[in-house]
């Protein structure tokens, strides 16, 4: 456990200038955004250090690249902090968290199911969503996915 | 030994997720679990961005039979803080009552399910019977048993009408009387005892590593509740107190759904005497473009809603997560090191995989010769129980207070 009062204080004292962006939009939500390289790190010390709980992970096609979002709780602050990365098209790539967190591989499956985000060093890289016969390379969520029969 | 694999589920008119398990068991005992889910993905998220922000809030209340009224309102939380917009105090009130009936009629089911898989099937009865007057008073205030449609964002759809209030103060005065007893004969009875407890144990660590929520976290000991953790509708300005036990088995499970649904209807008594007077509705005309989180406490736990705008008239991102997508992973953690006959009840303590334990079938690893049918291993637990009640002897308090119940109707 650090010594900060608020996990937002910790993890910006922590991290300082890697963080791209903090975001205080109102007492309950934060959103910070970061590189994706360094996204594993920050998730692992808000887990690990500040003990947040991760309530779901949000994947964004925003046609210039695909958003991240790692929803964190601190219900102690009742205050919600996301983490946001932005990941480029058309290969989309990121540092898994699921390796120390558990409750991040159903959803990182998800998001490589539905948007086509490769978590490299996956423990479990399954679908989950989709169907097996499901063709490799269609992602539902996608902006640019076409219907087909 | 012979390793064999148990598959379980994925389907069951009962459920209200369809999901897949696959126990791989050595002689009796459970040594590993694997899940699958996704056959009844109806891709709402995207059909979701299909549509306006007030039809949606229609789609979402679709997702659940049972919580039919949290994924709504996690919804239009998630649109209000989108926006910034501010909800009318009668709305708060009115958004509390209706979550907290339909926590009351859903915690019944469960009690019921649960009562009749370990071979209680008066509890079953009890339990049900309960919740039937639950579901009349659901009637009369919204209009419909389930499927409310009352949460919009900015407020609540339709007014409750306070000619009702004496009647459902009444009926809540009955429901507490009536889990007070069930809770006595429920908690004190021996063979639930030895049924149920250090059962399925699930740490307080691995409840955080699984992120789990709800009363599958509040058995463990975490006092997770988004209702106070990040209060929304009513919950901030009444007194009541959030339920949880230290053992993490699935006996805390069930005393923690038993004791919250005598806190719910206290809840419920609260915000009939303080319902302000007022408009239920903030007339949003437009939704700016963002983002948005809401997320609210629905019987079985944390409902989570990610909602993204650009201005337009429906959102281009909508995230759902339920509540079960994070619970059931926590099998990994339970159900190891258990008999078969227990891993029907650990899954069943969680809430939604309960009613797949009827479809369990056990299979030979690598063919589908079926060894044991799904009838058969719900009998394998019924009769654990029957075991334990020849060994205590009878009667025990739930059928004591079963006889006590019959001479008062008598009288």
């Amino acid at each position: 456990m650090t010594t900060e009062k608020t996990a937002l204080s910790a993890i910006r004292k922590k991290f300082g200038d890697t963080l791209v962006d903090i975001h205080e939009r109102n007492d309950r939500r934060v959103y910070i955004t970061v590189n994706s390289i360094d996204l594993p790190a920050v998730c692992r010390f808000m887990y690990e250090n500040l003990g947040g709980r991760l309530a779901t992970a949000s994947g964004v096609d925003m046609r210039s690249g695909i958003e991240i979002l790692y929803h964190f709780m601190y219900p102690q602050e009742h205050r919600m902090i996301t983490v946001r990365t932005k990941v480029k098209k058309p290969s989309p790539e990121i540092g898994s968290i699921g390796m120390f967190l558990p409750a991040a591989i159903w959803i990182e499956r998800e998001i490589y199911d539905l948007l086509g985000v490769v978590f490299t060093n996956h423990p479990d890289p399954r679908r989950l969503v989709l169907a097996d016969d499901w063709p490799d390379g269609v992602h539902p969520l996608r902006r640019d996915f076409k219907e087909f029969d | 030994m012979k390793r064999t694999v148990i598959p379980l589920g994925p389907f069951h008119p009962l459920l209200e997720e369809a999901e897949f398990f696959k126990l791989y068991v050595e002689g009796e005992t459970v040594v590993d679990v694997d899940v699958r889910i996704g056959y009844m993905h109806r891709g709402i998220e995207k059909l979701s961005t299909l549509k306006t922000y007030d039809q949606s809030t229609f789609i979402v209340e679709r997702i659940c039979g049972i919580c039919s009224t949290s994924h709504p309102i996690a919804y239009v939380l998630a649109v209000e803080d989108l926006g910034g917009f501010t909800v009318p105090d009668r709305a708060h009130y009115i958004r509390t009552i209706i979550c907290e009936l339909e926590r009351i009629h859903s915690h019944l089911l469960w009690v019921g399910l649960a009562g009749h898989f370990i071979g209680y099937d008066t509890v079953f009865m009890w339990a049900w019977k309960y919740r039937e007057p639950i579901l009349d008073i659901c009637e009369k205030l919204t209009g419909n048993r389930n499927h409310y449609a009352m949460m919009k964002p900015g407020g609540v759809r339709r007014d409750l009408n306070s000619d009702d209030f004496a009647w459902v103060q009444r009926e809540m005065d009955k429901i507490i009387g009536e889990m007070e007893m069930l809770v006595g004969a429920v908690l004190d009875d021996p063979v639930l005892h030895a049924r149920t407890k250090g059962i399925g144990v699930l740490t307080k660590e691995d409840a955080i590593a699984y992120g789990t929520v709800g009363p599958t976290v509040r058995a463990s000991g975490i006092p997770d509740d988004i209702r106070t953790d990040d209060p929304y509708a009513a919950y901030d300005r009444i007194d009541w107190k959030v339920i949880t036990w230290e053992s993490g088995d699935v006996f805390g499970k069930a005393a923690v759904r038993l004791l919250e649904i005598i806190e719910a209807a206290k809840i419920i008594k609260q915000c009939l005497d303080a319902m302000p007077e007022g408009p239920i509705d903030a007339h949003i005309k437009s939704v700016p473009a963002g983002e948005g989180i809401g997320h609210a406490e629905a019987p079985r736990g944390e409902v989570f809603h990610y909602v993204r705008g650009d201005g337009g008239n429906s959102p281009i991102r909508h995230k759902i997560r339920a509540p079960s997508y994070v619970n059931i992973p926590s099998f990994k953690a339970t159900c190891v090191g258990h008999t078969i006959a227990d891993v029907a009840l650990i899954t069943a303590a969680v809430d939604p995989c309960y009613c797949c334990t009827e479809r369990m079938a056990v299979l030979e690893r690598g063919s589908d010769n079926i060894v044991m049918s799904g009838r058969e291993l719900t009998e394998c637990s019924r009769a654990a129980t029957d075991r334990l009640k020849k060994d205590y002897g009878s009667p025990t308090p739930v059928e004591l207070a079963v006889k006590k119940l019959l001479m008062k109707e008598k009288a």
